[in-house]
């Protein structure tokens, strides 16, 4: 359980204490992460399912370790795009799975609310790792977690995110996270990629990016997918880059300079971030990955019901 | 005259035929199939059939504009007899099939079948709609003569919209060599896009694609504007925005030849509920549950008169069509066993009259596809529904007389249920939980 949740499908309903038991606990995972022998037995005997129906490595890996490290077993499912296309329902998919027994099934999935069907229909805890355009808490999180390790307090910080909103999974997480714990957020992109009403989320709203990171603590800079070309959302990506893309010179001119750079990834080199930022002093981006192990494991934990007393990672 | 006649005196209800002006505590008299009498004196005939209607409403059978009966071609969602048996439990006597079926009711084979059919079931009165144009696929128009010769009494290719304005033009225009209305499911599937839900703040939240209200918006004043060309009759099906109301609003104003329908589900859902469902593909349905500034327009719609008529879009799924993911279920939900008792919350909220709900399901409905129903007036076929305004009940889908169970009620109280049927003075539904 986290808090009064047994899954994790996305972090609006969580309470602020609720994500600090996550973030508290994931800096004992990242103890442990450190250590020469990066194993310890707390989830020995439970499993996990990764259940991914939609392309990942780094969510899936980072998922797939976290459930190792705390010494769970671990089963990645890939299946089809959509379930129609198989012929296989994703209810039939996922009951298949459950059958195997697991305690926690990771999900990713293209239509949202995909996880809270599952939920709804199965016995078993269930992470989501990503579905449609809803949530990923745990990048989310991640997020959260990495923003907090640098400043030591979100309070009074800001954050701003920049790039494709209406379709981002992520910014929607790190919305209904980052005002919990103190930070205040913008919002930046073409007005064809701001989702209508998103202020009433807590944001503001800015289609200028000098005036969207000016004096901004962090800016998190989000994929521009591919597949949003030509929607037509944007001309291309050479325009988008030159007024929404971040690179060495506007970092330098607009940027306070210790605002960190932050991207869920995988980057588009040269269109959303250059090289020089993406690779910069001030970037936290493989923090990012490393960061979402710990957590993960974090998450894993409090939803197996890890052994009980004494077996907290630390102790361990 | 005929000594043996059957007759048949409903006694003691409240009779409302707003039709012919008639609210009060009557007896009905029905003599061989037709009304009468309504008074509030009669003799009774020796071997009459009595009903106590005491404590209940009394009207005309209802007359939905909009019903998906799927057959031929998909009757395991649901056959014209599963659904006019779920059609005269809801108190309905007679039903317009839309043409969706498989295949296209636009031919007269198709609408025999139909007919054939819904008279083998003897329950409602099942009026066909044929497809504006062949096969539905708004390229060609399709034989509205034909189709009215063989009984059809609209024309639609409902479920989609006809994208083409120059084929809207010749439809609206043809159609009026035979007195045929067009009944219009209003998208411009160019802004629809990938959308399944009401675009705004709830989509936003829950990360589904929107649907903007203008994807109706820009067909309303599209069709209107082709209206003002063409002459012809045009009917707006289930409209769910504020900027659809208004345009029609205007429209009637300047006395265009327009009329208009709404759903139960429009006039009391919004994309709220969609949010506190869960994504539950039982409120998902096209056009998509809108804003409450919507709801609240189509309410005041329906109230003034701007749109005439309550149907239901009664459209049965499958669970292997509805229990999925929402982006990847069907749109539809069922319809006709709840519209009453949904409709009568509007009463109850002060938005509608007893009276204007009666008239929106009975003789508005029927003035908009001139079909000689919805009255009481002596002479009439005795078409009834009888109902109790305060009996609560709880929505069991496994127990609804609909071949499918997606109904966003499900396991909800409602106040207010049909108790008894008639059509043409004979009875087709008796609610037995009643007693």
């Amino acid at each position: 359980m986290i808090g009064r949740h047994r899954h994790l499908i996305g972090l609006e309903p969580f309470s602020r204490e609720e994500i600090l038991e996550v973030l508290d606990l994931a800096v004992s995972m990242k103890e442990v992460l450190s250590r020469p022998v990066k194993k310890v037995p707390s989830l020995r005997g439970k499993s996990v399912v990764n259940l991914f129906f939609e392309t990942s490595t780094r969510t899936r890996s980072s998922f797939e370790i976290a459930a190792k490290v705390l010494s769970a077993d671990a089963l990645n499912w890939t299946a089809a795009q959509s379930s129609t296309t198989k012929g296989e329902t994703l209810l039939d998919t996922a009951r298949n799975l459950e059958a195997m027994r697991p305690d926690v099934l990771v999900v990713r999935h293209s239509a949202s609310g995909a996880p809270s069907f599952l939920a709804r229909n199965l016995d078993c805890s269930v992470v989501s790792a990503g579905d449609g355009a809803h949530e990923h808490p745990s990048q989310g999180l991640l997020d959260c977690f990495t923003l907090r390790e640098r400043f030591g307090s979100l309070e009074g910080r800001t954050v701003a995110i920049v790039g494709d909103i209406s379709h981002s999974r992520v910014a929607r997480s790190d919305l209904h996270a980052l005002p919990k714990l103190g930070a205040k957020v913008r919002l930046c992109g073409p007005p064809t990629m701001i989702p209508q009403g998103v202020e009433q989320m807590g944001a503001t709203v800015h289609h200028d990016l000098r005036t969207a990171v000016a004096g901004a603590d962090a800016v998190i800079m989000l994929r521009i997918q591919h597949e949003r070309i030509g929607d037509p959302l944007i001309p291309n990506t050479r325009e988008y880059s030159k007024f929404w893309g971040l690179n060495a010179r506007k970092a330098a001119e607009w940027l306070k300079p210790d605002t960190v750079i932050l991207h869920p990834g995988p980057i588009n080199r040269g269109v959303e971030l250059s090289s020089d930022v993406a690779d910069g002093p001030n970037s936290l981006i493989l923090d990012q990955v490393q960061n979402g192990v710990a957590v993960r494991m974090a998450i894993l934990y409090l939803l197996a019901g890890g052994a009980g007393e004494g077996s907290r990672a630390g102790k361990a | 005259m005929n000594t043996q006649s059957e007759v048949t005196v409903v006694q003691g209800g409240r009779v409302i035929d707003p039709a012919s002006g008639v609210d009060g505590i009557r007896s009905v008299v029905i003599r061989d199939g037709k009304i009468a009498a309504v008074a509030e004196r009669t003799d009774v005939p020796a071997g009459a059939r009595i009903v106590d209607a005491r404590g209940k409403w009394v009207t005309p059978g209802f007359v939905d504009l909009h019903v998906h009966l799927r057959e031929p071609g998909q009757e395991y969602k649901e056959t014209v007899a599963t659904g006019t048996r779920a059609a005269v439990a809801g108190g309905f006597t007679s039903v317009c099939a839309m043409p969706n079926t498989v295949p296209a009711n636009d031919n007269t084979s198709v609408t025999e079948l139909m007919l054939a059919r819904a008279a083998a079931a003897g329950l409602a009165r099942v009026y066909p709609v044929g497809a504006a144009s062949k096969g539905r696929k708004g390229e060609d128009l399709a034989e509205y003569g034909e189709l009215r010769a063989a009984g059809c009494v609209a024309l639609s290719d409902d479920g989609s919209p006809v994208m083409s304005p120059s084929l809207m033009r010749r439809a609206l225009e043809y159609s009026r060599a035979f007195g045929l209305p067009l009944a219009v499911h209003e998208e411009d599937l160019h802004l629809v896009g990938k959308g399944v839900m009401n675009e705004g703040p709830t989509a936003t939240r829950l990360g589904l694609q929107g649907i903007p209200a203008q994807a109706e918006d820009v067909m309303v004043l599209r069709d209107l504007s082709l209206l003002e060309l063409t002459g012809g009759r045009l009917h707006i099906c289930h409209v769910s925005t504020a900027g659809a109301v208004r345009a029609i609003r205007e429209a009637k104003r300047r006395g265009l030849p327009v009329t208009a329908e709404a759903t139960p589900h429009h006039l009391t859902l919004s994309d709220q509920d969609v949010a506190a469902s869960d994504y539950d593909p039982d409120f998902k349905m096209n056009p998509p549950l809108r804003s409450e500034a919507d709801v609240k327009a189509v309410r005041e719609g329906i109230a003034d008169g701007t749109l005439d008529a309550i149907a239901t879009d009664h459209a049965p799924h499958s669970p292997e069509e509805k229990k999925l993911e929402f982006d990847a279920a069907l749109n539809g939900i069922l319809g006709l066993e709840t519209a009453f008792p949904v409709c009568l919350d509007l009463v109850r909220l002060g938005i509608l009259t007893e009276r204007r709900l009666v008239e929106a399901l009975t003789i508005s409905a029927a003035r908009c596809f001139s079909l000689p129903r919805g009255t009481l007036a002596v002479g009439a076929d005795a078409d009834l529904a009888i109902l109790d305004p305060v009996l609560a009940w709880v929505v069991d889908p496994a127990r609804g007389h609909s071949r499918s169970r997606n109904t966003p009620w499900k396991g909800k109280k409602l106040i207010g249920r049909c108790v008894e049927t008639l059509v043409g003075g004979r009875q087709v539904h008796r609610l037995e939980e009643s007693r």
